[in-house]
């Protein structure tokens, strides 16, 4: 039994190893889990008379997907976004973060748009009030406000499939 | 004549690169504060720089509202909170002692109690070795190899 404790601690080592590299150091715990969405009032791309905040969506289920016009991972997303857009099971807004160049409506109008409503932060202040780190991130937020759950990269039909779909279930979307 | 010129040139040259340096803040208190505290924070974006050093665009910005709020008047502890607010304990070098991180604060001690506790094994092992008792032979056949010079 002696001899092989050095064998079993450094099996146990190498498991810790292992787990540490599959993780995922992007995948920040949110501090938002359980917490209300913080509030904001931003006006909308392609529409700046009109405004969205966060309360105009009580009573509903829905996604709030951060991307922005220079971010190459959202290109990757935003096929995904346009299909589940079409299934039409949750609106999704699409907050335009940081989008200095203006590019915003001008690539919605060529690419077509999944969102709902686009909001313009162009400071990036809701970003950060919302612990942005970078660009896809989504928050599924629920009809009392409350945000759920957060995915920090790009969504793909996996992700949807075993990550969000069944916490919109979950929810009742 | 012209070395003399040549050389009063190089000299007025000098001056111009020694204000590249200088810290361009309004403020040379609340930068420094700013720094001070940035310097234990991690940037979001390469999380192996601190918020001080880090020249992503999010730590720009976060560098720029630590600022801003320090302009109006909060102390480090309310900067920090409105950081972890939004970004969770992970934003902070130093972790708090709080539950979760007890194993985290507390395991070198941990540590350093499991290697008292095998030193003083394997002490106590060595005293009960060098306190066998020899029986009357072997203490005549030692005698005799001590006297056998």
């Amino acid at each position: 039994m002696k001899r092989w404790l050095p064998v079993i601690v450094f099996f146990i080592l190498v498991g810790f190893f292992a787990k540490g590299l599959f993780l995922n150091p992007r995948e920040v715990p949110s501090p938002f889990i359980g917490k209300p969405a913080p509030a904001f009032t931003l006006p909308l791309v392609g529409n700046e008379a009109q405004s969205f905040s966060p309360s105009d969506m009580r009573g509903k289920v829905w996604l709030m997907n951060v991307w922005a016009p220079w971010c190459v991972s959202c290109r990757q997303e935003h096929p995904v976004l346009m299909s589940l857009a079409r299934g039409q099971s949750v609106p999704i807004i699409g907050l335009n973060w940081k989008d200095k160049d203006r590019e915003a409506a001008m690539l919605l109008s060529t690419q077509g748009s999944p969102y709902y409503a686009v909001p313009d932060d162009l400071s990036g202040k809701v970003g950060i009030d919302y612990g942005v780190t970078g660009t896809p991130e989504t928050y599924v937020i629920d009809r009392q406000g409350i945000v759920r759950m957060k995915h920090v990269g790009p969504i793909d039909m996996d992700v949807w499939k075993k990550k969000i779909e069944p916490k919109l279930k979950e929810l009742g979307a | 004549m012209k070395t003399m010129i040549f050389a009063t040139l190089l000299a007025l040259g000098l001056p111009a690169y020694a204000g590249e340096a200088a810290p361009n803040a309004e403020d040379p208190v609340i930068e420094q504060r700013m720094i001070n505290l940035a310097t234990d924070l991690r940037c979001l974006v390469c999380q192996n720089e601190s918020l001080a050093g880090s020249h992503a665009e999010l730590a720009e910005d976060l560098r720029k509202e630590i600022r801003a709020q320090m302009k109006l008047g909060k102390n480090d502890k309310e900067v920090l909170e409105y950081l972890t607010d939004r970004y969770g304990d992970y934003v902070l070098y130093q972790p708090p002692f709080k539950p979760v991180t007890y194993l985290l604060w507390l395991g070198p001690l941990l540590f350093l109690l499991l290697g008292l506790g095998a030193w003083y094994a394997a002490l106590k092992k060595r005293r009960t070795l060098q306190a066998a008792q020899l029986d009357e032979a072997q203490r005549a056949a030692a005698e005799k190899l001590l006297q056998d010079k």
